[in-house]
């Protein structure tokens, strides 16, 4: 018990620590590499905390694609740091602006302190009724049968989030390849790395998916899992990253959301209920469902870090 | 036999802090890119292998071991590569790349 505790408030001295120094630090590249660990410290805790879905969420999300596009602005923004180091606001508008984080930081203390005990759950609620969903991991239950709004919007916003990164395209690069990638000069390393590592690369984004239904797991973290095996091929330059303008590539980017509406459409005949499954198919539709949008988010996750369209453009003559 | 295990174990685990210590150490201290490069490698093969080794006699069924065993291999073939790519980047100094290419540009924030 003592040892657990000691682990966990290393990890928490370690957290704060880190999250301190993200902000402090001055360099946009160091600070993205200190929240890259800060989020696989998180991702520990959320694992000492039984929360492993969570925990996956956060490495493979939070941490894992969300550092790389951070990475990737980063770089971008160099040319222009020193610039701005030297246009620091003035005094009162940093004080003012701290002031305001901290309120903020003491208003979240405060109600995370003053939370009734027992801490209200639903819980119990969710544990009662899964049965009837027919999987067994309560968060897919939940996210999927109880919740399922929830994560159709969820995934439903990621196509907003590609359009807007796609929307910063060049007009003459419209309908191209995306051009973001780093393309680092041809080594047998990458290469091979590129030609190894994908098949059990996708063999465990499956595994991911498949397991959501019983164990931890789901279809965020394992499209995860395809979208950065897709995008260290890309990376190595094995494949091409495909022409914004495709139609099979953007029928495979809103198919997911058209299976999910399309179903939870059909039971407002069959069950009575918007997002309702009829009674005993629940569980086939879940893991359909949870198929069709591994692929839909894999692609939008691939092609968000790929970035807009560049102005290469293979297909199109210029006029 | 349940006590040369768990002795396996202390043993193995504690050198592999002991490896990722001195690599992290030597990521602080050393010089260059390169020199930090062989640090880190040496934490990652050589102390998450021994971490690995000494865990295997904990786990409970030949498909967990597998899987601690699959850990290491994963991670010993991407900081081969990234190893390699740091290399690569730290040896030939390019600077039209270094703006594209920030993450993997390393040596850029000491």
């Amino acid at each position: 018990m003592t040892n657990a505790l000691i682990v966990d408030a290393a990890l928490v001295l370690l957290v704060l620590g880190l999250a301190l120094w993200v902000i402090a630090t001055r360099a946009a590249y160091s600070a993205v590499v200190g929240f890259v660990a800060y989020g696989l410290l998180m991702a520990i805790i959320w694992v000492r905390l039984a929360a492993v879905d969570v925990a996956m969420t956060e490495a493979a999300l939070g941490t894992g694609l969300t550092g790389l596009l951070l990475l990737g602005a980063a770089a971008r923004l160099a040319p222009y740091e020193t610039a701005e180091f030297d246009r620091r606001p003035g005094r009162g508008l940093r004080v003012l602006i701290g002031l305001l984080c901290a309120t903020i930081a003491l208003g979240l203390a405060v109600v995370v302190l003053l939370l009734p005990e027992p801490a209200p759950t639903l819980a119990l609620l969710v544990a009662d009724n899964l049965p009837p969903t027919g999987v067994e991991n309560p968060v897919t239950g939940v996210l999927l049968a109880h919740r399922a709004i929830d994560t159709l919007l969820e995934s439903v916003v990621l196509l907003p989030a590609l359009i807007g990164v796609w929307s910063v395209a060049a007009d003459p690069a419209w309908g191209g390849r995306p051009g973001s990638l780093p393309r680092p000069p041809a080594s047998s390393a990458l290469t091979l790395l590129a030609q190894v590592l994908p098949p059990f690369g996708i063999l465990v984004g499956i595994h991911l998916v498949w397991n959501g239904a019983d164990d931890p797991g789901g279809k965020f973290q394992g499209a995860t899992v395809l979208a950065a095996m897709w995008v260290l091929v890309l990376i190595a330059g094995l494949r091409e990253p495909p022409a914004v303008r495709e139609r099979r590539l953007r029928l495979l980017l809103v198919i997911g959301a058209l299976v999910f509406i399309g179903i939870g459409t059909s039971g407002i005949w069959l069950a009575g209920a918007f997002l309702a499954y009829p009674e005993g198919y629940a569980k086939p539709l879940i893991l359909a469902i949870e198929a069709v949008l591994t692929l839909s988010i894999a692609a939008t996750l691939g092609l968000l870090l790929a970035g807009p369209p560049a102005s290469d453009q293979p297909t199109r003559k210029t006029s | 036999m349940r006590l040369a295990l768990d002795i396996l174990t202390i043993v193995a685990v504690s050198l592999g802090a002991i490896f990722f210590l001195a690599g992290t150490v030597g990521l602080l201290r050393f010089p260059d890119t390169l020199t930090r490069l062989h640090a880190l490698t040496k934490a990652d093969n050589l102390g998450l292998g021994l971490v690995v080794l000494g865990l295997l006699p904990q786990v409970s069924g030949p498909l967990s071991a597998l899987a601690l065993l699959a850990v290491w291999l994963l991670a010993l073939l991407s900081g081969a590569t990234v190893g390699q790519l740091l290399a690569g980047k730290a040896a030939v100094p390019d600077p039209d790349r270094a703006q594209t290419l920030a993450p993997v540009a390393g040596s850029r924030h000491d």
